[in-house]
Order: C-alpha cells, then structure tokens, then sequence
C-alpha cells in the first residue's frame, strides 16, 4: 500500500476547510440546524459523527473494493452501505454501553440513529467514487468528521448570540438561523486556493 | 380524508420543504440549475411512489418492531433502481446531481411519509400521498432553482437571459446563496401565514433521525 503524506495532507485539509461537508456541500444540514442550540449537543453530536464516519469508512471500504467490485455487485452500493452502517451503528453503540458507559453518557443519545444522517452516507460512497486506497480513505473521514464538528462549533457560537438579536417578525426562528449559516458558509469560502498553495 | 385533500395536503398545506423542512440537504445542494431540480424532484418522487406502495401493502406483514430497518431496505432499493434508471437514460443529469442521487436513500421525506402516512392506510391513499407529497418537494425545489439559476447564472432552463446573462450575481449560484435564498422564501412563507406555517422548530415527526436533530431536547428531558 503506497504512503503518500503530501496527498494525505491534501485530501485532509480540503475535507475540512474547502469542501467542508456542512457549509459547501450541504451534507448533514438538518442535524447542523437543529442540533446547534448549545455547545454540550452540538459537540457530542459532532464527536459522534466523526467517530461513527471512521467506523463506517473502515467498514464500507473492503466490502465495496474486496466483495462488491469484483463480483459485479457494483449496484448493490446502495442498499448494502446503508445496511453496513446501520448495523455499525447498532453494535458501537452496544460495545459502548459494556465497555466504556462514560463515553456511551455522553455520545449514547446521537448513536442510533445516525443511520441516516446523509454526511455519513455520504462519505462511505465519495471515498469510492474518488478511488482512495484505505488509507486515504480513513483520512478523508477523518477530515470529513473534524469539518463537521467544526462547522457544529462555529455555528453554536453564531447561534448563541443571533438568539439574543431582534429580527423582522418574520425572520424570527428558521429564516434568521439559515442566514447565520450562509454567512458562516461565506466565511469558508475565504480557505478556497488554500489546497493549491499548501505545497508551493 | 377526502381523496383530493390528502393530494394536494403535500402541495401546500404540508409542503415538505416550505412547511414541514424536511430534506434540505438535496433541496440545498441541487436547486442551483432549474434542470436539476426537476430530475431530483422526480427521482425522489419515483422513491416515494415506490415505497409508499410497497410499504402500504406490507403494513400488516412488517413487525412495528423492526419496521425501521425493514422501511431502510425498501427505499434504498428504490433509490438503487431509480440512480441506475438515471444513469442508463439520462447520463448528464446522472453526473450533475453526483453523490445526491444515492443521498435520496436517506432523504427524512421519505421517511415521513412510510413512517407517518403508508404504515396506517390503504395502497390508495398512499399512492394520493407520494404524489401530494412529490409534487410538492419537486415545486419547491424548481422555485429555489429558479430564483437561484436566473440571478446567480442569469438563464433558466440552460436558456440565456438577456441583461441578466451579463451581470450575474455569483453568490446565488454558490453554497450561501442556497441558504439565503430558502431563508427568504421561509421568511415570506412565515408573514403571509402570520407564522402559523412553520411554528414547529423543525418538522422531524417521523424521521428515524428524528432523535438525533429536532426532538433531541426532548429526548434528553425523558433521561
């Protein structure tokens, strides 16, 4: 297996700065509004969703490459990436609640239904369609989850303090948080050209 | 329920995206081409279609106990056949909608409505409910793409405007454009019901991931 630092450094930083999974690419927006409200949830469930992406991209990654590709189960993708990572889910969540109940107080309630939480999904299936070895695939997950958390943080801070503004009437609630968002997006789109640089 | 209510419901009174937000990761991402929002609009309507059917027959066969895992299968198999549908026949739209065609799989939409509507009632009314409920997503997302493609590429359909083509406005066509622009239908929707509409923080009933977003709070105060 090649070991490739500069690119694993690349494919790293663009998955947590350029392409962040929340603020560029729309994935996982729903648990990003509405698990913002305050710091203690928005970094438990970003901690789950970095953790549970790690699992499921080690998980997904020799099932696609070793059983799936090879025996021409391409189009099985689907169905079988979302059986793999809720089952995942199931048992991490199991072998949390045995082994360590003080990670499994703090993460228990975002575990099971991850299932269905597009971002993860979503990872499991780009490190595919980009033919990353395993390694680079761990790492974009790894990316992925630390963007995702980042995203989570940085939104709760905005969101604590839009809570104290006075808006229109009518932008009051929903409305006002999506503009806190695209504003945050904006701020990301300072880090574009910052890939093409890191190594000049 | 009248027939027609539970058709048209989806379309304005309980419209997926304006009314109950549901699904905004697909509306987000592909509203920037008004072509786009068509072909997912109706993908996801053909999901729906599908398991709606499906699940409604099964309604009395399917454990309520594990109905979660059993509804995951069905839809993903229909988002399966409808990617491989897209990509046999249609292969640009294929491309352009990329990662968010699998992504159909986990669309709470679809969730919804198995979990919500299919699981108590007839293959008739189902059927009236996927296509309530389609139409109204796939509305909502061509009203997004609209306002999103004229000012942000300054065409519709892939058809140059005049003036518009020349003074573009980048920032509909690019990531926080998709944010301000829900935001700003979201607002009028809010005054022209006098905020009846989306009164509900956010309208996870029936989402498997409902535990993990909106009804966290109450989750945590059940502990």
């Amino acid at each position: 297996m090649e070991f490739d630092f500069k690119s694993l450094v690349i494919i790293m930083m663009s998955a947590v700065l350029v392409n962040n999974y929340v603020l560029r690419q729309f994935l996982g927006v729903c648990p990003f509004l509405g698990v913002s409200k305050d710091l203690k949830s928005s970094a438990g469930m970003g901690l789950s969703v970095l953790f549970v992406m790690i699992m499921a991209a080690a998980a997904t990654w020799p099932i696609q490459v070793y059983l799936l590709t090879p025996n021409g189960l391409g189009f099985m993708q689907t169905v079988v990436f979302i059986l793999i990572i809720a089952t995942l889910v199931q048992l991490v969540e199991v072998v949390l609640r045995k082994f360590l109940p003080a990670i499994f107080a703090s993460l228990g309630i975002y575990l099971p239904l991850m299932t269905t939480n597009c971002a993860v999904f979503a990872v499991t299936i780009s490190n595919i369609n980009n033919e990353y070895t395993f390694i680079e695939a761990l790492v974009s997950a790894v990316g992925a989850g630390l963007g995702f958390l980042l995203a989570m943080v940085i939104f709760t801070g905005v969101r604590e303090q839009t809570a104290a503004a006075d808006p229109p009437e009518a932008f009051k609630g929903i409305p006002i948080t999506l503009i806190s968002a695209a504003i945050l997006s904006l701020a990301f789109f300072a880090f574009e050209g910052v890939i093409e640089n890191l190594f000049k | 329920m009248k027939s027609k209510e539970i058709l048209t419901r989806g379309i304005v009174k309980e419209n997926p995206v304006f009314v109950l937000i549901l699904g905004l990761c697909p509306v987000l991402a592909v509203s920037t081409q008004a072509e786009n929002a068509i072909g997912m609009g109706l993908a996801t309507t053909f999901v729906l279609l599908g398991s709606n059917i499906v699940i409604s027959l099964l309604r009395n066969v399917i454990p309520s106990r594990i109905r979660i895992p059993c509804y995951i299968v069905l839809i993903s198999s229909f988002t399966a056949l409808a990617k491989m549908a897209i990509e046999a026949y249609a292969y640009p739209l294929y491309q352009a909608l990329g990662i968010f065609l699998p992504l159909i799989a986990t669309n709470c939409i679809i969730f919804a409505r198995a979990e919500i509507f299919a699981s108590r009632n007839n293959i008739k009314d189902s059927v009236l409910d996927a296509v309530g409920s389609g139409v109204g997503f796939t509305l909502a997302l061509l009203a997004i793409a609209t306002i999103r493609e004229v000012l942000g590429s300054g065409s519709f359909f892939g058809f140059a405007l005049p003036w518009l083509e020349d003074n573009t406005t980048m920032i509909f066509a690019l990531a926080p454009g998709g944010f301000i622009v829900l935001a700003c239908i979201l607002a009028v929707v809010n005054y022209v019901s006098k905020g009846q509409a989306t009164k509900r923080q956010l309208g996870c009933d029936g989402c498997p991931s409902a535990m993990s977003c909106g009804k966290l709070k109450e989750i945590n105060d059940g502990i």
